[in-house]
């Protein structure tokens, strides 16, 4: 049982030893485990997982065996295990290489349609946002044309396999949110920073809104507001399908942006890009040319919420009479630890009541493409987020994330649940939208004593 | 290598739990070869039923096959209790998941054996009811492995272990035949007293299927309150002083210095890392002023025993805070060295002192790192050897050290385990702890209820060799 056997990892981005040494099994990350607590199976556990890693990496359990492959890809890389772990195990950096491995070593083996839909999606649409806006263009006419409801009455979508990627596809927004050099001058003085908005991949087509809300409530926390053109996609699509190599080119087209812009801060509101922009430190951190620029930037960026909470918001918010619930994103809970910031900030709206759902912080299922890979698991979770909604009926879910947002928006339609799905930030927007100035008084004293 | 299951047999085994709830991919045993402890040891199979009439079905089949059975639930033992050795089929108990009744009259809670600890105890306080026993693994063990290894926690100084709150029990024994003991009275002497039988034999007579446990009134107060020292020993003697003086806190748990900068290093609670030792108390109460009052006459008493400085916790958040940090203990001291061995002796208090002292000298002696945490006031102290299990040389010094550190609680009129339960870490030492003559009747009774030897096998009873046959398990090859 002892002989010594050699790694199934090789070449770089093998997962470090020195992380999984640091797990001791306490099992305190499997009740924090979404598909532990759906299976109950311990093979399906952060712990199981790490055990797993370290068999392939002693040379106990093969690369590409069915279990560690299903193992890798059933993993929501939500992340939650890592924020309650006393041992301070860095799950994602075991995760990420582990499935760069899988990736590596199966290339020529994948059927042709997954190899085909992968090298689509992370070499063109993530990597060359025209090419997504263009896709996007054609999504909105067919949504919005009739072709949809002919389409779909149809049948074909489930003959050719598409009909579970046609329903899960956002609806696309009336104009996109376009980065091409813009500047947006604070609304108020003094200035606070000069503020780098991520329009983001998704966020920029069917979340523009988010966008265009995110650079208003900024303008009036008092920042100036740009956005460059030659930012991209923050590469967190394509290390998490295990493709790391493409992230770190894509990171260092939002590096050299982001220094060129005299930003102070980059701010994201999409906490899956924001997790993957402050972690461009650890991604390059065997290149020496890469390693210190990806971390001075890295240190610059801020979720929205975090940055709005930390530099103060202005206080003409207006009332928005409603019963809100906030679905964490896993992203900004457990891998930015960002969970008060958010909570504050809806707090600070007149008249909007904040009702806590239980297991807030519990994935919903979207988790990047995990919906389109893992769509049983995904649709289990998804279920379970919504019962745990309904129990609290509020009329709005808050979050602060493209995907969260998707997959409660695709849930609560499925259901015929009259509830909206909004950002953070849009909530904001509307109240300063509803300001009106005669109510003054009570609402700048609310602000004030919250403030 | 251990051989696979027969399909043969593993077909047997999907007729009666279903295809799906038999796991015999690699992956799969290799995910159900550990448990909280350094064991690895690979399962033939992994086989997961729902309900008791399946368990009972694994077991004659077992009998029948000679199979080798080891129950498990969320595998968060400290002992290796629930590791499958030899190649032991693993029976996971986490579907049989449902608190079947709480009754509020009786102040009974019936439950299935895989209902985690932790949602019992938010169960019963939901009615105003509390369920006392809270081993630091509560968000992570089950009921089943609680009542198997007799789980204990910080809040036995008041209330007592698991075994004093199993008013009855389901087990399924080694050959299918399903036992009811107890009930839901208070008093029940009739006969032999199964309950306490089945309590703590870790799984090697029998499978628990359901565990009827007594609740008692949630106190309307607990507070929180630390002292810290410049000494161990102060603190060690501080509880005593406590004791004697009549005052029963819900829970004195003692942390000393390296333990408090692990969990600062975890987490930032603002322990006083300066200090040599933290005294970490709880009060509980239906009066608030009695609580206060309590609270008032411990911080007395640690002033009076050299205490730097005390401090009752603001509210709830920091009380609670404070208890997160404790539970997050054990793995937190993985930040210091890649591993650990926990070990789990208790003393009586009278020795707490004295039991203080030789862990620090046995640390010193050995040149290792012994952080010193537990439960002090009830006597159950966790010294945790932090090694490296890849150099032998320091691992010679970690066997030396367990060794000593078990004959010093003996030697002081205490015990090797005092909620972990004996599994394989410490089987070696069961002699040295109760005598050839108490093992003997403990071997008979085994030998009585499962003649075979099917249940658990390999766990509690001693190799051949004794204490000189102890082992600890070697460390990973790597290439």
């Amino acid at each position: 049982m002892n002989e010594a056997h050699a790694s199934g990892f090789s070449g770089p981005d093998v997962p470090p030893a020195a992380v999984y040494d640091q797990c001791v099994r306490c099992g305190l990350c499997l009740p924090a485990c979404p598909t532990y607590l759906e299976t109950l199976v311990e093979t399906s556990s952060p712990r199981g997982r790490i055990a797993l890693i370290k068999a392939v990496d002693e040379g106990r359990l093969d690369l590409t065996s069915p279990g560690f492959v299903h193992q890798m890809s059933e993993c929501l890389d939500c992340r939650a295990c890592e924020a309650v772990c006393p041992s301070g195990v860095a799950y994602g950096q075991l995760l990420e290489p582990a499935r760069t491995q899988i990736e590596r070593a199966t290339e020529n083996t994948q059927p042709p349609g997954r190899a085909f839909g992968r090298a689509v999606a992370l070499g063109t649409l993530f990597s060359h946002l025209w090419t997504m806006r263009v896709v996007a263009r054609l999504l909105r006419f067919y949504q919005r044309s009739g072709l949809q409801r002919l389409v779909r009455a149809s049948g074909i979508l489930r003959a050719l396999r598409l009909a579970r990627l046609e329903a899960l596809a956002p609806a696309i927004s009336t104009r996109f949110f376009v980065p091409r050099g813009q500047r947006w001058d604070a609304a108020v003085t003094p200035v606070r920073a000069t503020a780098f908005v991520h329009a983001g991949c998704i966020m920029q087509v069917a979340f523009a809104e988010v966008d265009e809300a995110t650079v208003r409530v900024l303008q009036r926390a008092g920042c100036d507001v740009v956005a460059p053109a030659a930012q991209g996609c923050c590469g967190a699509i394509a290390v998490h399908a295990g493709d790391m190599d493409r992230g770190r080119a894509l990171a260092k087209r939002n590096i050299a942006a982001f220094e060129r812009s005299g930003a102070e801060v980059y701010v994201v509101n999409a906490a899956g890009c924001g997790s993957a922009l402050k972690e461009y430190g650890h991604l390059f951190a065997a290149d020496p040319l890469w390693a210190e620029r990806a971390a001075a930037f890295s240190a610059r960026v801020r979720d929205v919420t975090e940055f709005l909470d930390e530099i103060g918001i202005a206080p003409e918010l207006g009332v928005i009479d409603a019963v809100v619930t906030y679905q964490e994103p896993c992203h900004l809970a457990h891998a930015q630890r960002i969970s008060a910031a958010p909570r504050r900030l809806l707090g600070l709206i007149p008249g909007l009541t904040l009702r806590e759902m239980d297991e807030s912080s519990l994935c919903c299922g979207s988790a990047g493409v995990y919906n389109l890979t893992q769509p049983e698991m995904s649709d289990r979770l998804g279920r379970r987020k919504i019962e745990r909604i309904l129990a609290v009926r509020p009329q709005i879910v808050a979050t602060a994330n493209p995907g969260c947002a998707l997959q409660l928006t695709n849930g609560l339609r499925a259901g015929d649940h009259r509830i909206a799905v909004k950002h953070v930030v849009e909530l904001l927007d509307d109240s300063y939208a509803a300001y009106k100035p005669t109510s003054r008084a009570s609402s700048a004293s609310a602000a004030s004593t919250l403030g | 290598m251990i051989a696979p299951l027969e399909p043969r047999l593993a077909g047997e085994l999907a007729q009666i739990v279903g295809e799906a709830n038999v796991l015999l991919a690699e992956a799969d045993l290799l995910a159900y070869g550990y448990d909280g402890t350094w064991y690895d040891s690979t399962p033939r199979c992994v086989v997961l039923p729902a309900d008791t009439a399946e368990v009972s079905a694994i077991h004659r089949l077992a009998t029948r096959e000679r199979l080798a059975l080891t129950p498990r639930a969320m595998g968060s033992g400290l002992s290796g209790g629930s590791v499958p050795l030899g190649g032991s089929i693993v029976l996971g108990i986490m579907r049989l998941n449902r608190i079947l009744e709480i009754d509020e009259v009786n102040a009974v809670a019936i439950v299935q054996p895989g209902v985690v600890t932790a949602d019992l105890q938010r169960a019963v306080e939901a009615k105003g009811l509390f369920y006392p026993p809270d081993p630091s693994s509560l968000k992570q063990s089950a009921i089943g492995g609680n009542v198997a290894e007799n789980a204990g926690g910080a809040r036995c100084l008041k209330y007592g272990v698991t075994a004093d709150y199993v008013m009855a029990l389901e087990v399924v024994l080694p050959g299918g035949e399903i036992v009811r003991t107890g009930g839901k009275t208070v008093k029940n002497v009739t006969g032999y007293d199964l309950r306490a039988l089945f309590t703590g034999a870790e799984g090697t007579l029998g499978t628990i299927t359901e565990v009827t446990l007594r609740l008692l009134p949630l106190p309307k107060f607990t507070k929180t309150a630390t002292a810290a020292f410049a000494r161990i020993e102060d603190a060690a003697a501080t509880v005593v002083a406590i004791l004697a003086a009549g005052i029963v806190p819900t829970s004195i748990e003692l942390l000393d210095q390296l333990t408090m900068r692990c969990l600062e290093e975890n987490r930032s609670t603002g322990l006083p890392v300066d200090s040599d030792a933290l005294l970490l108390f709880a009060v509980d109460g239906n009066y608030e002023s009695v609580v206060d009052d309590e609270l008032g006459r411990i911080a007395e008493i640690a002033g009076r025993n050299g205490a730097q400085s005390t401090r009752v916790a603001s509210d709830a958040a920091e009380s609670a805070r404070l208890w997160e940090a404790r539970r997050a203990v054990s793995p937190a001291l993985a930040r210091k060295r890649p591993h650990k061995l926990g070990e789990d002796i208790a003393v009586p208090r009278s020795a707490l002192v004295a039991m203080v002292r030789a862990v620090r000298e046995i640390a010193a002696r050995n040149d290792l790192l012994i952080p010193l945490f537990g439960h002090a006031g009830d006597g159950n102290l966790h010294p945790n050897i932090l090694c490296d299990r890849r150099d032998p040389a320091e691992m010679a010094r970690v066997r030396v050290a367990a060794r000593e550190i078990f004959e010093a609680a003996v030697a002081l009129g205490g015990t090797l385990s005092g909620e972990h339960g004996i599994g394989v870490l410490k089987k070696q030492f069961m002699e040295l702890d109760i005598g050839p003559h108490a093992l003997a009747v403990m071997r008979r009774i085994k030998d009585a209820i499962d003649p075979l030897g099917i249940m658990n096998p390999g766990k509690i009873f001693p190799d051949p060799g004794g204490i000189d046959a102890f082992e600890l398990p070697a460390g990973p090859a790597r290439p």
